[in-house]
C-alpha cells in the first residue's frame, strides 16, 4: 500500500497562516490503513489545530470529512456540495500526493494543502511499522532476484550487487538496514537458482523519468478528455 | 599470465603487466580546494615509485577537486594517473562526457566504481545519481573503446582507448560470491583489478586460490591492495568503523606489541612482508599501495619492499 506520515506539526500550522476556514479531507484507504490520515488522524490533527490557533488569538474554524477514495473521481463527488463557493478558504489534505493532487484539481480556485508527506509503496512489518518495498520503476525485476528488489532495498539501486560496501549481511549505511544483495543472494541459493545473478545485468533504461501514462489493453482515455 | 605485447591503451600500467613485471600502484587523494601546489606536493613523492597513481573520486562521498583534474596536475608531474570513477554522483551522459575529455587530455587508466554511498559524505542529503552501476560502467567504457561506440549505439568520432580497473573487496559476505563477482567484472571487461586493503592475510589467499581454480587470474591482472597502518588508532578503526574491512586481532596486537615510537614503523614492516608474499602469489601481479596521507612515506616504503626502480618503456 502507499504509506505516509503526517507532516511536522508547525509546518501545517505555517501553511494554514491567514486561513480561518478549513476543511480536513482524510482518506479511508491506505492512508487510513497506515495510521497517517484517516478518520481518527483527521479528528487529532483538527483537534490540534483549533486548540494552537485559539492560543494564538487566531482561532481556526475547521471541519473533518473522510472520503473513502481520494484518487478517484467517484468519491472525491460527494464533496462537491459540502465545498461549496466560499465555505471554506482552504482545504487541507490527509491523503497520499496522489490523492492530495486530484482534491486540488476538482476545486482549483481552493488553495489545498498536504498533511502528510508520502513515503513510499511499503508492507505492514507490524503494527505501526512499515517497509518500502517497491519504487515503482515500471519494470519489474523480482524474477531474478529472488523476489527481493533492489532498486528499492539497495541504497545504490545496484543491479549487478553487493557492492564492497557490505557489511555482515547488513548496508554500509546503517547496520539496521539489510543488504539487498546480501539476501538475494542468501534466497537464490536456497532455491538453487544463483545462476539468476551471475549473468550481468545490462544497463538499464530508466522508465520512470517523465510522467507516466497507463492505459490498459481495450481501453482508451475518454473522448472529452483526449486533447 | 602470460606476456602480451597487443596493447589495448597506450597506459604505461598495461606495459607493466603485459611484460609480467610485477606492479606497484599508488593513490593521491584531491585537496578540499583548489591548492595546486599540494597535489604537485604528493605527486612528487610519488613519481617514478609507483606505475600510475590512482586519482580518487569524491572518495567517503567528500567534495573535493574533480578527479579528472587532479588527474591532469599529475601528469603534468610525469606521473601516470589512474582516472576513479564513480556511479554515485554522475549519469550516463557525464561519465561519458568525462571519459571523452580524460582521455583527450591524455589520461589512458580508468578504475570504476560504485562509490561510497552519499550518506557518509558531507553532503548526506545530496541525491545519489546511481544511473549505471560498476559492471555497466565497465562494461561501458570496454564498448567506447573495443566497439568505438557510446551505449547509446552512436559512433564515437577517435574513441578513447582506456586500460580499464574494478575494484574488488575479497573480505565482503556472502564470501563465496566474492569470485563470482569478481567474474562478472571480467566478463563486463575489467582489464586489471585493485583489491581492497588486505589485513586477513589467510582469507586473501583462499580467495585467490578460488580465482586461480576458476581461472580468473589468467584473464585479469590482479594487485592486492596494500594500506600500512600508522597507529593502534587507526588499525582499530579500520577494524571496526569500515564497511567490508577485515583486521584480524593479530594485526592489532602486533602494532600494540611494540614502543609507541616504533608502531608505524611496524606498520610499514607489514605492509612490506605482504608484498614480498604477493610477489610469490600466483594470480597476483602486483600491489596497489594506498598510503592515505601518507604520501611522503611512499619513497620509503617502495624501497624497502624492494619494489625499485619501476620498469620504464620507451
Amino acid at each position: 500500500m502507499i504509506v505516509a506520515k503526517r507532516k511536522p506539526f508547525a509546518e501545517i500550522m505555517a501553511m494554514l497562516e491567514g486561513y480561518d476556514k478549513v476543511l480536513n479531507v482524510g482518506c479511508g484507504t491506505c492512508v487510513s490503513v497506515c495510521l497517517a490520515g484517516g478518520e481518527k488522524e483527521v479528528a487529532v490533527l483538527n483537534t490540534e489545530l483549533e486548540m494552537a490557533r485559539r492560543l494564538q488569538d487566531a482561532p481556526l474554524d475547521i471541519q473533518g470529512h473522510t472520503i473513502e477514495r481520494q484518487c478517484d473521481r467517484e468519491y472525491l463527488a460527494e464533496l462537491d456540495t459540502m465545498i461549496a463557493d466560499g465555505k471554506f478558504d482552504a482545504l487541507l489534505s490527509m491523503a497520499c500526493g496522489v490523492g492530495i493532487q486530484f482534491l486540488a484539481e476538482r476545486y482549483p480556485r481552493i488553495p489545498t494543502f498536504p498533511a502528510v508527506d508520502t513515503t513510499g509503496l511499503a508492507v505492514n512489518q507490524a503494527v505501526g511499522w512499515y517497509e518500502e518495498r517497491c519504487r515503482s520503476c515500471s519494470q519489474c525485476v523480482l524474477g531474478t532476484t529472488g523476489g527481493i528488489c533492489p532498486i528499492t532495498m539497495c541504497a545504490k539501486g545496484l543491479l549487478n550487487g553487493p557492492c564492497g560496501g557490505t557489511n555482515k549481511g547488513s548496508c554500509e549505511i546503517s547496520a539496521d538496514q539489510p543488504c539487498a544483495w546480501f539476501r538475494i543472494h542468501e534466497r537464490l541459493s536456497g532455491q538453487g537458482r544463483l545462476d539468476a545473478i551471475r549473468k550481468i545485468n545490462t544497463t538499464r533504461g530508466w522508465n520512470d523519468q517523465t510522467p507516466r501514462n497507463l492505459i490498459q489493453p481495450g481501453y482508451k482515455k475518454p473522448e472529452r478528455m483526449a486533447k | 599470465m602470460s606476456t602480451e605485447t597487443k596493447y589495448s591503451s597506450g597506459s604505461n600500467l598495461e606495459k607493466v603487466l603485459k611484460s609480467g613485471q610485477f606492479a606497484f600502484t599508488g593513490e593521491l587523494g584531491p585537496p578540499r580546494g583548489t591548492d595546486v601546489d599540494e597535489v604537485r606536493e604528493k605527486a612528487r613523492f610519488l613519481k617514478g615509485h609507483v606505475d600510475s597513481v590512482n586519482i580518487t573520486d569524491n572518495q567517503t562521498a567528500v567534495v573535493r577537486m574533480s578527479s579528472w583534474a587532479a588527474s591532469l596536475i599529475a601528469i603534468d608531474e610525469g606521473l601516470e594517473p589512474n582516472y576513479q570513477m564513480v556511479c554515485r554522483d554522475r549519469n550516463r551522459l557525464a561519465m561519458q562526457a568525462d571519459i571523452l575529455g580524460g582521455y583527450a587530455l591524455g589520461i589512458r587508466n580508468m578504475l570504476c566504481l560504485s562509490g561510497d554511498h552519499q550518506q557518509f559524505g558531507d553532503h548526506p542529503d545530496a541525491k545519489g545519481v546511481f544511473d549505471i552501476d560498476s559492471i555497466q560502467l565497465i562494461a561501458l567504457v570496454k564498448q567506447m573503446r573495443d566497439e568505438g561506440r557510446f551505449l547509446s549505439g552512436n559512433e564515437i568520432h577517435k574513441p578513447p582507448k582506456m586500460f580499464i580497473g574494478a575494484a574488488s573487496n575479497p573480505f565482503a559476505d556472502p564470501f563465496e560470491w566474492r569470485v563470482h563477482r569478481l567474474a562478472k567484472k571480467i566478463e563486463a571487461g575489467a582489464d586489471f583489478i585493485q583489491t581492497q586493503c588486505i589485513y586477513n592475510m589467510p582469507k586473501f589467499r583462499e580467495f585467490i586460490r578460488l580465482a586461480n581454480e576458476e581461472g580468473l587470474t589468467e584473464k585479469v591482472y590482479i594487485l592486492g591492495g596494500v594500506t600500512p597502518m600508522k597507529s593502534v588508532g587507526m588499525a582499530r578503526y579500520m577494524a571496526t568503523k569500515v564497511p567490508g574491512m577485515d583486521v584480524p586481532e593479530e594485526i592489532i596486537n602486533r602494532l600494540k606489541g611494540v614502543e609507541k615510537s616504533k608502531v608505524a614503523q611496524e606498520g610499514i614492516n607489514i605492509a612490506c612482508e605482504q608484498i614480498e608474499e604477493f610477489k610469490a602469489m600466483k594470480g597476483v601481479h602486483g600491489v596497489h599501495l594506498m598510503a592515505i596521507e601518507w604520501e611522503h612515506m611512499v619513497p620509503q616504503i617502495a624501497e624497502q619492499a624492494k619494489v625499485l626502480p619501476r620498469p620504464v618503456f620507451d
